[in-house]
């Protein structure tokens, strides 16, 4: 018996199938969650994703906090709304989490962090404001709903207050806007365009409902996550942890080195690992045969030391297994998995698989 | 959960069996495993003439979840496949006692330590507690 969000009895009553998640009682899926993942490629579907935490960040020194607690560096959201996105590091340099960052405003930030680590970072990130100005408030009255798909943003439309429907249609990748009491994001975790929407618990039911009704699908956890591994997105948990540099992980991309006088978390460490030309390097690997890559399975280069698959699974838009994995240092195009006894070839390929509905890679 | 076909016998490994006419026993995974195991992705079947041993290994089933060894229930020859699980793995999720058949075999003998649909029942019953 875990935690629920406010829209569980949604669930039940849609006859979805729950599991524990991070201790939340949440749906896997609702029947077939490969004919979710479909929907979300091909039209609209809705996610319940209340469990995760939203932290708001306000006072004199809430940007020179953020710039000092993530890798990414706020002084580059000029604009109210927009957002970025970036790991919080410990002091080795490893990942306490990835979150997104908006800028709500003068002195006023909002950071969604994941589920599962909500004690470990507002542990964190409340140790770390200490010496600073700032408020760190969670929103735990908001639940949180995000519609995916290439007509996602185009039905909800039509079930916002309409006060809000022009500002929401013409917020652009990446920028979110207060409307009230909710707050509506152009964000995602799926590789299809979309949005994140916040708002008050109360009203969560009512708005899920309605989705539905306006044909944007009920979308369990299942296909969530073959979603995400097709666009390449991380997890934390699987694909990086306290023990593993963003740069290990495909998200050196999301450090901000300049300017070289902004102190954060974890950039010594992350300096000198710069510097390891050895290091490990993340990358997608495509199963061409039948079979399923998965967590953890080994993965052999010829010539070089083993690699480990990180997040493996089955890719329903290519019809074939996908997994994305931390490998040894080096220029190669192939090489082998060790799937339940046997080597089975794989390509290593640039992530994302896919990406609002078009395959990113060659097959 | 359906009720289970009455003409079946079941296995502890969630796995059921028929008696045909012609002497041989089609085989399949029960509603409650393919159920458990989620959406199909793969199944890789057994070649036709392969002998199996009581206990051995038959068929894998892969889910996006995870991949599931199905056990021959009876020792004997594998006389037949259902091919179309290549092209459509999710038959044994929508029809499991049905469409989703896996493999018919030629039983060597007799001995077959099976439960009735109520045992089976009773064994799932005692699983949910």
């Amino acid at each position: 018996m875990g935690n629920k969000t406010p829209l569980f009895q949604c669930h039940v009553d849609a006859g979805a199938k729950i599991v524990d998640f991070g201790g939340w009682d949440m749906p896997l899926h609702y029947g077939s969650q490969l004919e979710e993942h479909h929907v979300v490629r091909n039209s609209a579907g809705a996610f319940d994703v209340s469990h995760m935490t939203v932290v708001d960040v306000g006072g004199a020194d809430a940007k020179i906090f953020l710039q000092a607690l993530l890798a990414n560096d706020v002084a580059r959201l000029k604009e109210e709304g927009k957002a970025l996105y970036s790991a919080m590091l410990n002091d080795e340099g490893g990942v306490v989490d990835d979150l997104i960052t908006y800028y709500l405003g003068p002195d006023r930030y909002r950071v969604v962090v994941n589920a599962s680590t909500r004690d470990k970072d507002l542990a964190w990130i409340n140790a770390q404001a200490s010496a600073f100005n700032v408020e760190v408030e969670e929103r735990s009255n908001l639940a949180m709903i995000a519609v995916q798909g290439p007509t996602a943003r185009e039905l909800a439309a039509d079930i916002l207050d309409p006060a809000w429907r022009e500002a929401a249609l013409a917020l652009r990748p990446f920028f979110g806007l207060e409307a009230g009491d909710w707050f509506i994001a152009r964000t995602g975790y799926t590789g299809e365009d979309g949005w994140e929407i916040m708002l008050p618990s109360e009203e969560a039911a009512e708005f899920w409902e309605n989705c539905s009704r306006a044909g944007i699908q009920p979308i369990g956890l299942g296909a969530r996550d073959t979603l995400r591994l097709e666009a390449g997105m991380n997890l934390y948990g699987s694909d990086m942890d306290e023990s593993v540099s963003p740069l290990e992980a495909g998200m050196g991309w999301t450090i901000a080195w300049e300017p070289e006088d902004r102190k954060f978390v974890g950039r010594k460490a992350l300096e000198t690992m710069r510097e390891n030309s050895q290091r490990q390097k993340f990358a997608g690997l495509l199963l061409e045969g039948k079979g399923v890559l998965r967590d953890h399975m080994r993965v052999v280069v010829e010539g070089r030391a083993d690699g480990e698959i990180t997040s493996g699974g089955f890719s329903p838009t290519l019809q074939r297994s996908v997994a994305m994995a931390r490998l040894p240092a080096g220029d190669y195009d192939s090489a082998k998995v060790d799937v339940r006894g046997r080597l089975l070839d794989v390509r290593v390929v640039k992530l994302p698989f896919v990406r609002n509905g078009k395959t990113k890679i060659e097959l | 959960m359906s009720e289970l076909p009455g003409d079946l016998k079941f296995t502890k490994e969630h796995e059921w069996l028929r008696q045909e006419e012609d002497g041989t026993v089609t085989i399949g995974i029960t509603d409650h495993a393919q159920s458990a195991l989620g959406d199909l992705v793969y199944v890789e079947l057994p070649e036709v003439g392969q002998e199996v041993e009581a206990g051995g290994e038959m068929a894998v089933v892969e889910s996006v979840k995870a991949a599931s060894d199905v056990y021959a229930p009876i020792a004997g020859e594998v006389v037949a496949v259902n091919e179309e699980l290549a092209e459509d793995p999710e038959k044994i999720n929508g029809d499991a006692y049905g469409d989703g058949w896996i493999v018919r075999m030629r039983p060597s003998n007799d001995d077959a330590e099976t439960l009735t649909p109520d045992e089976y029942q009773e064994f799932l019953d005692e699983l949910e507690e």
